[in-house]
């Protein structure tokens, strides 16, 4: 339980929950429309596209996605890992030469702390990738598993193009964004 | 000659772009499922209760974690093609998904309540929208190593400031939201 788990047993696990949402009640397994959820129960009417009800569409989505919050939790603090994240040498030694030195955690403390909040790479990481990360998804209508997994689980051109275009934005930011961002640690 | 409009708006309601309709946009609330999301979800006596979507998150979030997809330094492994796990996630989780999605669609057909299995389509119209908004949220996917469940996910596990995150792609979601009649889809 404190062990991470193997990409084969997550994998098909994580495949399983967009046929289980189907079958449970006809939901279409996605996560990032909860970001329009919860702009909907913010500021229902000034704007028509979060003008819904968005508890009547949205709260299965909302209990869903707390649920993800308790599992963190479960996960990550009750049964914790106590080990660094295992990746490959050749991406700590790549990391590390942008400045990332903190391998402990599942994220970069360097980057994602509320004291690198007031930096600009914990600007840029965190505001900035999140921006990006909402309007992106709004946009494209679904994220990794909206389109990624329930929409080619449903063999949906659109999606296979969204992940495909997914891919290749993850590209341009991990080589051009993700060393700006770090560039205020060196 | 006039195009339909109207047609090729209907199609872009994927529950989590939402009906770029122009007819109904300035009714306020109570538009149907059907108008907004194009979706027929179960509401009947066997629908199941929010509790159950809680605990099937709980189930998501517990993966999520226990796998370390959350996780920013698997994110740049990924992206940097220096390790096989998320490729291999991604390899195992996609088959599953589609199998278990094409039996209920063709073979069993029917939800838990009894309800006839329906999934709306996703309308190409230009492609736009997939293409530009995609490679967009990857953009922010690489910098936050998180697309919006692991978000979540990492927001439980005690990453605190992931909050911050959160109301950023909120606050993203938003403008997306007010500049939606602007931008090509």
């Amino acid at each position: 339980m404190f062990h991470p788990w193997p990409w084969y047993v997550a994998g098909p696990l994580i495949g399983l929950f967009a046929p289980l949402l189907l079958w449970l009640g006809n939901r279409l397994f996605g996560v990032s429309s909860n970001l329009r959820h919860l702009c909907a129960a913010i500021q229902p009417r000034r704007i028509p596209y979060f003008g819904y009800d968005w508890r009547r569409e949205g709260g299965w989505n909302l209990a869903f996605v707390a649920g993800i919050v308790i599992g963190g939790i479960l996960a990550g603090v009750v049964f914790r890992n106590p080990e660094p994240v295992a990746i490959a040498a050749s991406t700590r030694a790549s990391l590390g030469a942008l400045g990332v030195h903190d391998f402990t955690g599942l994220v970069p403390r360097e980057l994602f702390s509320w004291r690198s909040l007031a930096t600009p790479g914990g600007l840029i990481a965190i505001v900035g990738g999140g921006f990006l990360v909402g309007f992106g998804t709004a946009y494209a209508g679904g994220c990794t598993s909206g389109h990624g997994i329930s929409g080619v689980a449903n063999l949906e051109v659109p999606s296979f193009i969204a992940l495909a275009a997914f891919f290749a934005g993850g590209l341009l930011g991990t080589f051009f964004l993700v060393p700006l961002a770090l560039g205020g640690l060196r | 000659m006039i195009p339909d409009f109207r047609k090729s708006d209907e199609g872009h309601a994927a529950p989590q772009g939402g009906a770029i309709t122009t007819a109904t946009e300035d009714r306020p609330t109570s538009r149907t499922s059907a108008e907004m999301f194009s979706e027929a979800p179960s509401r009947g006596p066997h629908a199941p209760g929010l509790w159950v979507y809680l605990l099937v998150g709980v189930a998501f979030g517990f993966v999520l974690t226990k796998s370390e997809v959350i996780s920013w330094f698997r994110i740049q492994e990924m992206f940097r093609f220096q390790g096989f796990h998320m490729f291999g996630v991604f390899a195992t989780a996609l088959p599953t998904a589609t199998i278990g999605v094409q039996l209920l669609k063709r073979r069993w057909r029917r939800t838990l309540g009894g309800d006839p299995i329906a999934i709306p389509p996703k309308h190409l119209g230009k492609g736009v929208r997939y293409a530009v908004g995609g490679t967009i949220f990857g953009l922010g996917w690489a910098l936050t190593g998180a697309c919006p469940g692991p978000l979540f996910a990492l927001l439980g596990s005690g990453v605190g400031v992931i909050v911050v995150a959160i109301a950023s792609a909120m606050l993203g979601t938003w403008t997306y939201g007010l500049l939606r009649g602007r931008l090509p889809h």
